[in-house]
């Protein structure tokens, strides 16, 4: 019964998947459109289970005094000060008056659920340390890109040198330095994009596109079971 | 002898001064102010400007259902006015714009739906519209200063939904058609016919990577890519980790699944869980081999990132969908110096993971991974299958190619999905 009733409760949804993509009837749009909001509240469900599951790795690591525990000390502390942000906007009011007295004095203010206005804190967080982390993440694209194509590109073998010189012509052809040494190179760039690389591209996809109906096939008849867990042997 | 003027002589003298300087003294005081001089300008008589003079309407407009819908639309067409032409000058008065106006069974005047610019010659209204109650439409053409055209006029459209797209019939038929292979396959295949799966190095690689996991004592990482759980790809990089997470139990070698997503997540648990208790060390299992991590991009990718420079993995499994974190994982693996075996479908990323990894699972090979780890004829039939469908459409395609060198684009538009 274990596995037959999500086997069962795969096969069913995966058909009724299929019918809607065919039937355009307002009926079939509403059960797609109810299954869509099933999915969201699924995955929200999900969420808080993902942020306990995350909080209790790190805490248990903390708890044990784990090598590399200061990391995870980072990592629950910017879980906590994040959600503490999110949830509610921290705020330093300026002095004030009182009946015509000034009060001298700036307070501490905390509200409920307005964190993600423009200029909290919780914005602030993300705009100012969140986005730049990512965006540096992004960057070291560039020194890695430099060192697989300094390991890829020694002619070893055949295969080897076709790419090195393919991916020169390509390099080359992109930047206007290659439209000055001679106007062929970014044409012949051009080439091998839209015909040699484009081809081969359309091969996997139209076996990625059989491999996936097949894939899905065997899912809904039940023959692919090792999503449910083990070999499945 | 003395000279002696006259009397008389002194008297005009003195008058004759008098008048001569008095006279302009008392002329200013006395005369009336002169009148003020306005000067009139004389135009030429003018006639009131001419109203913009109405553009010709388009022609034959139609309003019908439009098919294969919800019954939430109505498709709208017309043949353009004549003077619909960016070529005419203004004084010809060109044709801007179309107007469509709707009336529906309860209003009492006429709605603008739209206005499309020239040249377009249909629309889709979509707008609050109901289906199975009538419609009226009109439509105007718009000149100069929006003078509008006579109006056409259609009366009680009424737009139903459909039960079945036929704009997705061709769809219909090549997925039956690969069912049919599929199960005709899996039937052979029962019935024990052998049949020849070429080798694949990267699935070959799974077992070899993991022996030298558990040979050097080090964990083993998989990751299943950046996509949720109703990715088809994603789907096959759970079950590869289904039968990678039953030799890791065997073999006592620690496991680490780092998520992306929080639902995959959830799926992967259940899965190592029941793979550690198919190969019978339950207890072995912890749902802290499978963690969430964050939903960020590159957030997942620095805490990746920081797993293996700490943990040195020294078997790296990258399944699934990726986008541009894969070359930075696959060269931090690199450099860690694990084995490293890549699958995805996603064909950007492909040349990173080749260069990057050791072995590389492309496109449709990491949906056959399940297939061919397990050797069990139901799936192998299913491969041979998609062999046989990429043969037919392989025919397709050479056919469709001559065809449309002669002119004849039949065999292509069969294959146009709508």
């Amino acid at each position: 019964m274990k596995r037959e009733v999500p086997v069962f409760i795969c096969m069913v949804m995966g058909l009724v998947m299929i019918v809607q993509f065919f039937v355009p009837h307002p009926v079939s749009q509403a059960i797609y459109q109810t299954i869509l909001k099933w999915l969201i509240i699924v995955v929200t469900f999900a969420m808080v289970l993902g942020i306990l599951s995350l909080a209790r790795l790190h805490l248990t690591k903390l708890r044990r005094g784990d090598k590399d525990w200061f990391y995870s000390l980072v990592a629950i502390s910017s879980l906590f000060v994040t959600l503490l942000t999110g949830f509610f906007n921290f705020k330093i009011t300026d002095s004030f008056i009182i009946e015509g007295w000034k009060v001298p004095f700036s307070f501490f203010t905390i509200s409920f659920a307005s964190g993600l206005a423009a200029g909290t804190p919780f914005m602030n967080l993300f705009e100012y340390i969140q986005v730049p982390m990512q965006a540096t993440m992004f960057s070291l694209l560039a020194f890695f890109i430099a060192s697989a194509s300094f390991r890829t590109f020694r002619a070893r073998t055949p295969e080897a040198t076709l790419l090195l010189v393919a991916a020169v012509i390509v390099m080359v052809g992109r930047v206007p330095v290659g439209h000055m040494i001679s106007s062929a190179i970014p044409a012949l760039s051009d080439w091998i994009l839209v015909n040699p690389n484009m081809a081969a591209k359309r091969g996997i996809l139209i076996g990625v596109g059989l491999g996936g109906i097949s894939m899905a096939l065997k899912i809904i008849l039940g023959i692919e079971r090792s999503w449910l867990g083990g070999g499945g042997e | 002898m003395r000279f002696r003027p006259p009397v008389l002589s002194w008297s005009l003298g003195v008058m004759i001064v008098f008048i001569l300087v008095l006279s302009p003294i008392l002329t200013t005081a006395q005369a009336p102010p002169p009148p003020e001089t306005t000067v009139v300008e004389t135009t030429p008589p003018t006639t009131p400007p001419e109203p913009p003079k109405a553009p010709e309407p388009p022609t034959k407009f139609t309003a019908v259902d439009n098919p294969n819908d919800d019954g939430m639309k109505a498709l709208l067409t017309w043949e353009l006015s004549p003077q619909d032409n960016p070529m005419l000058e203004k004084k010809e008065n060109p044709v801007k714009g179309y107007r469509i106006l709707r009336k529906g069974p309860e209003d009492t005047e006429w709605m603008t739906v739209t206005v499309q610019p020239a040249g377009i010659t249909s629309y889709v209204d979509s707008r609050d519209l109901l289906n199975s109650l009538p419609y009226s439409y009109r439509i105007v053409a718009l000149g100069e200063q929006e003078a509008e055209s006579t109006a056409l006029e259609v009366d009680s459209v009424i737009t139903k939904p459909q039960v079945f797209n036929t704009g997705r019939l061709n769809t219909l038929i090549c997925i039956l058609l690969f069912g049919a292979i599929v199960l005709s396959y899996i039937y052979r295949a029962r019935k024990g016919h052998e049949l020849f799966v070429r080798r694949i190095a990267g699935l070959d690689a799974v077992d070899e990577a993991i022996g030298r996991a558990t040979e050097m004592g080090r964990p083993i990482l998989y990751i299943s890519g950046l996509h949720s759980i109703e990715d088809i790809s994603t789907v096959a990089a759970v079950t590869i980790l289904g039968r990678v997470a039953r030799k890791t139990a065997e073999y006592e070698t620690p496991l680490l699944v780092p998520n992306y997503d929080a639902l995959v997540m959830l799926v992967e648990q259940e899965t190592v869980k029941q793979a550690y208790m198919e190969a019978g060390h339950p207890d072995a299992y912890s749902n802290d081999m499978v963690f969430y991590l964050t939903s960020s991009q590159f957030g997942y990718v620095a805490a990746v990132d920081g797993i293996m420079l700490r943990e040195k993995p020294a078997a790296n499994f990258y399944m699934g969908y990726y986008y541009a974190e894969a070359l930075i994982l696959a060269e931090t693996g690199a450099q860690t110096g694990a084995i490293q075996i890549a699958g995805t479908d996603s064909v950007t990323q492909l040349p990173f993971f080749i260069t990057s990894c050791d072995y590389t699972i492309i496109g449709e090979e990491l949906y056959a991974a399940s297939a061919y780890l397990s050797k069990e004829p139901l799936q192998i039939g299913s491969l041979k299958a998609q062999d046989v469908a990429k043969l037919i459409i392989g025919v397709f395609m050479l056919a469709g190619i001559i065809a449309s060198i002669f002119g004849w684009l039949g065999i292509a538009n069969l294959f146009i999905a709508k």
